[in-house]
């Protein structure tokens, strides 16, 4: 690669066309042009993670290969080169969540770890026995251990809001459960996981500010799918998963309110966090440092700042239509086939079905899809509480990407009849 | 390609629709629960034991064909076997998961579980093929604790 330092080969797409062209997005795509067992990839496992453009991959590469060295350090030019890449992945990732500052952009290495930093620094600093900690009965357990964690240790308590059998909140609940000076935060899912569902989040931030609570969002399943403006929507905390994002694992991002972060305790100790050290006394550094102990997953992050730029280059509303469409057409192509049930049919929803065949077990189907080259998830998908509210142990989930195609949607059909012929159901 | 034909034998899927011994032993000598967190699956196994032979076993839980099959087909395999001759069973049917599948296998000392051979070439799935035996060298240890595959 001869580009300039820190310089990323963009590919470049029309944002504005009618109708969108799959085809031509999926050759940045190396993986997908893989064969699995004998048959094209059909990659359908995109809420689990998403596969990386070539855009990503340069970008991680060319760090390696022409500005390796560590951050924050030293004043040769290749730990300068580093710093900017680094500092210039936070601004993207500020810019297209709607960040007001850069500082207000933590690095994290996961959106689990989000939860647990803001569980840990902002829960310790702030929940008393009594006070209440609100979530929804369809988190992902990232989004439930931490909680129940930091409750055991506070004396907190934790509160469950309910949905409805499609898998929609039952905001009146959700506000039934909110009591002014009780709840203390709300953290919820933007996107649920296991059923696609897109959670109100507007009246959610609107009803839980109105209860003198601040209220988390996980955005892990909707950043890369939809438009989000963190500002807009008023949110005091969002979280953000670089893999799910087509960029790579080990990155995450948590977006926080300049003055809640300031007044945070630090996460995790070392270097990086601190402005002076003696035995008698640590100064930490400022926000966003303070969070960010130790060298941090630099050719993660500088991934993830190539993943918002190719992102952008395609358009997040383009994205969002096509999936739209993609999901349309699969709902109505599983809906055709005989005893297939779809679990999560709220009437907002991000392009995700879950669903079960007959009696036939997901593991099943998942092995048989696989065998056709489909790749799906199969399992509870981490998020056993929701599973539970809808009496199953396990669906099949197939979620889709930008550039999935309606062709691949009807291999899945085949694929899903193909496990019915073989189960005798 | 392998076959699905190979994993999803007639054997297996008719185990999996037919269940045999499937239910609880209200007094069992002993009893244990499998889970496998993978997948959510879960299994319960009860035991009447006389002298060191397994009189009854039966199992209940939630599976996938391969899990819930070799569950059923475990059951009839120990019952009336000694403890010993159990594991030594569970033994060979762990080989037979876990060897190259260029390997001869001993299908006169399998019977039934011979079935199983086609899991082999699906590394994912060797899990839920054992659970049900994992469970029940568990429960024969008399163990209250929950065991996972993990």
């Amino acid at each position: 690669m001869n580009s300039a330092p820190g310089a990323i080969t963009m590919p470049h797409h029309s944002s504005n066309a009618g109708a969108f062209d799959a085809e031509r997005v999926r050759g940045d795509f190396p993986i997908l042009r893989e064969k699995v067992n004998g048959r094209p990839l059909v990659y359908l496992d995109n809420a689990a993670t998403s596969q990386k453009p070539r855009a990503v991959l340069d970008a991680m590469q060319h760090y390696y290969a022409a500005d390796n060295a560590n951050i924050h350090r030293g004043v040769h030019t290749l730990s300068v080169r580093a710093t900017d890449a680094y500092e210039g992945a936070r601004v993207k990732v500020q810019q297209f969540l709607g960040a007001q500052r850069p500082e207000e952009i933590v690095f994290v290495r996961s959106a689990t770890e989000a939860v647990n930093l803001v569980a840990n620094t902002w829960g310790r600093a702030n929940l008393k026995p009594g006070d209440e900690v609100l979530i929804t009965v369809m988190e992902h357990h990232s989004n439930i251990v931490p909680w129940q964690m930091i409750c055991e240790q506070t004396g907190a308590v934790l509160r469950v809001a309910p949905i409805n059998d499609d898998g929609e909140l039952l905001l009146d609940e959700f506000e039934t459960l909110l009591k002014p000076g009780k709840t203390r935060i709300v953290s919820a899912a933007h996107v649920s996981n296991a059923l696609g569902t897109i959670n109100p989040v507007r009246e959610m931030v609107r009803l839980a500010h109105q209860g003198g609570a601040i209220i988390m969002l996980d955005g892990a399943q909707a950043a890369p799918h939809m438009a989000v403006d963190v500002r807009a929507l008023g949110c005091d905390f969002y979280i953000v998963s670089g893999h799910k994002m087509y960029g790579p694992t080990g990155i995450g991002a948590l977006y926080g309110r300049y003055d809640l972060l300031n007044a945070m305790p630090p996460y995790q100790g070392g270097g990086d966090m601190i402005l002076s050290v003696t035995f008698e006394k640590t100064t930490y550094n400022c926000v966003p440092y303070k969070f960010e102990a130790g060298t941090p997953n630099i050719a993660g992050t500088i991934g993830l700042g190539a993943a918002v730029d190719y992102l952008r280059s395609i358009g997040i509303s383009t994205i969002a239509a096509w999936e739209h469409e993609l999901l349309d057409y699969g709902t109505r192509a599983l809906r055709d086939i005989p005893g297939v049930r779809l679990i999560g049919t709220a009437k907002d929803k991000a392009a995700v079905l879950s669903f079960l065949v007959g009696d036939i077990h997901p593991h099943d189907v998942g092995t048989i899809l696989d065998q056709q080259g489909i790749a799906i998830r199969t399992g509870h998908h981490c998020a056993q509480p929701v599973m539970d509210r809808f009496g199953v142990a396990a669906t099949a989930r197939a979620s889709f990407a930008f550039y999935n195609t309606k062709q691949e949607i009807d291999a899945l059909a085949a694929g899903i009849r193909k496990a019915i012929e073989v189960f005798g159901t | 390609m392998t076959d699905l034909q190979d994993l999803y034998q007639e054997l297996i899927l008719d185990h999996n629709k037919r269940p045999r011994n499937f239910g609880t032993i209200d007094h069992p000598d002993c009893r244990a629960q499998g889970f496998n967190p993978l997948c959510g699956d879960r299994v319960d196994i009860f035991l009447m034991l006389e002298g060191g032979v397994i009189r009854d076993v039966r199992f209940e839980g939630k599976g996938c064909a391969i899990s819930t099959a070799s569950a059923s087909i475990m059951t009839d395999a120990v019952k009336g076997k000694t403890i010993e001759q159990a594991r030594a069973l569970f033994e060979q049917f762990h080989d037979l998961l876990t060897v190259s599948s260029d390997d001869p296998i001993d299908a006169e000392a399998l019977g039934k579980l011979a079935a199983f051979s086609g899991v082999r070439q699906y590394p994912a799935r060797v899990k839920c093929a054992t659970l049900a035996w994992h469970t029940l060298n568990a429960a024969l240890k008399n163990h209250d604790q929950p065991i996972s595959t993990e």
